[in-house]
């Protein structure tokens, strides 16, 4: 997989040192997903963060507290992790962390149309932010929208262009509020996106405004 | 530097050896500096690598003396209660002992990968939410990693707590509180600062290495 468009480095930051609410991090943990650069990148980052915890200071901890650790691994009952679970992502799986949200691969996925063709799938996840699968039809545009906050958005099927560049699979693309685009989904097949926003989208033409209330867009 | 010592060795046990021999040399050496030398950092894995091959409750002690405390005074800064830091730091520390077979010390050092365990419980505790995980590479650690690989990380990782170190002190502590979960995302937008370069191009030396010997 050729991917041009990485996460930022200030992405990367907040990811690896927990400050981005959940529908980001899940987007964040599926390019990683795809691409070697930027879990290198990540690796780093978290490297940084050992380091911030080798440069902390001591604090006591309760004298009981290895005897307590112990009876937590012992009530764990489990035996010792031998290996990892891992799925390989094939041409119509998705990679693990958007699996776990979905429940499934592309197949279970439950598309609710919102219009013009586009299809959308809201993911479960905390309120600050908001993750969304999006299908849109070959050929077809995505509404022109701006944003109020940050957009990321991130191409796991097909390819879109906009003013911008073109997005192919694993690209991401992180929209701020400067950016008021028109997506278009290239020919072939359809562009399947996962995107995430910190507030509402904000549609410039009429009807998908008010729709907007319906449609958590 | 405070050496904390499980109650279980308290009372009654004997203070294993190897763990007596760090207190002497760690109070020999007075207040360790934020940069630990290559010895401190490969003995660590050493550490790891006992408590995966032989479930080694000596070795797994020794950590616990050293990252316990560490892991509660970061976590009391990430903001969570005296008690909520005295939980937290107690399962990452079992999850340690949990996972030790996943541990790679191709990718992380000790102190980079137990961060990250007590970063994920934090969010998950303090954020009620879940952290999504990268998908894991399609390996596992290698049986018997390639020791240049191992050592040339942990060196790398280290001149990244000496830099750190060095980084002028607003600076330095821009970046920790960026890990203590205590910055909004634009002062993120700051630079580190730190030297990230090298590091990346010893993980990706890795990775390419393991990617090979899949295929
Ligand atoms: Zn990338």
């Amino acid at each position: 997989m050729m991917i041009k468009h990485h996460l930022s480095e200030k992405l990367l930051l907040a990811y690896s040192s927990g400050n981005l609410p959940e529908a980001f991090n899940l987007v964040v943990a599926t390019h990683i997903s795809m691409c070697d650069e930027c879990r290198i990148a990540a690796c780093a980052h978290d490297a940084v963060g050992g380091a911030v915890l080798e440069s902390s200071d001591c604090v006591e901890m309760e004298p009981n507290a290895f005897a307590k650790t112990l009876k937590l691994i012992s009530d764990q009952d489990e035996p010792m992790l031998n290996d990892i679970n891992i799925r390989r992502s094939g041409k119509s799986r998705f990679p693990k962390p958007l699996q776990d949200y979905v429940g499934g691969d592309l197949n279970d996925v439950r598309w609710r149309s919102i219009g013009m063709g586009v299809k959308q799938s809201i993911l479960k996840t905390s309120k600050e932010a908001t993750v969304r699968l999006l299908r849109i039809p070959a050929g077809s545009a995505v509404p022109d929208h701006g944003h109020q906050g940050t957009e990321l958005t991130l191409v796991l099927q097909g390819a879109f262009v906009d003013e911008t560049d073109r997005f192919g699979p694993g690209d991401v693309e992180v929209a701020n509020e400067d950016l008021n685009h028109m997506p278009i989904a290239e020919l072939g097949e359809d562009c399947i996106c996962l995107a995430a926003t910190d507030a509402p989208l904000r549609f410039n033409s009429l009807i998908p405004r008010i729709a907007q209330p319906f449609f958590r867009i | 530097m405070y050496i904390i010592f499980p109650e279980a060795y308290r009372d009654g046990h004997a203070i294993p050896s190897a763990v007596q021999a760090q207190k002497n040399s760690d109070q020999m050496n007075g207040k360790s500096k934020p940069g630990l030398n290559n010895s401190t950092q490969t003995k660590w894995v050493e550490q790891m690598e006992k408590i995966q091959n032989s479930q080694d409750q000596t070795a797994f002690a020794e950590l616990f003396s050293h990252f316990a405390p560490r892991l509660k005074s970061f976590l009391l800064k990430s903001g969570a209660s005296p008690s909520m830091a005295e939980d937290i730091a107690q399962e990452t520390m079992a999850t340690v002992w949990q996972k030790a077979k996943l541990f790679d010390p191709t990718r992380a050092n000790v102190s980079t990968w137990i961060f990250t365990i007590a970063r994920n419980r934090k969010i998950d505790v303090l954020r009620k939410e879940n952290r999504p995980e990268p998908e894991e590479l399609p390996w596992g650690p290698a049986e018997e990693p390639d020791q240049a690989d191992v050592l040339a990380l942990q060196q790398e990782t280290e001149k990244l707590s000496e830099a750190l170190a060095d980084l002028p002190p607003k600076q330095a502590e821009l970046v920790k509180k960026a890990y203590y979960g205590d910055l909004s995302h634009s002062e993120i937008a700051t630079e580190t600062g730190l030297p990230l370069g090298t590091i990346k191009s010893r993980l990706r030396l890795a990775l390419e290495r393991l990617r090979h010997r899949m295929t």
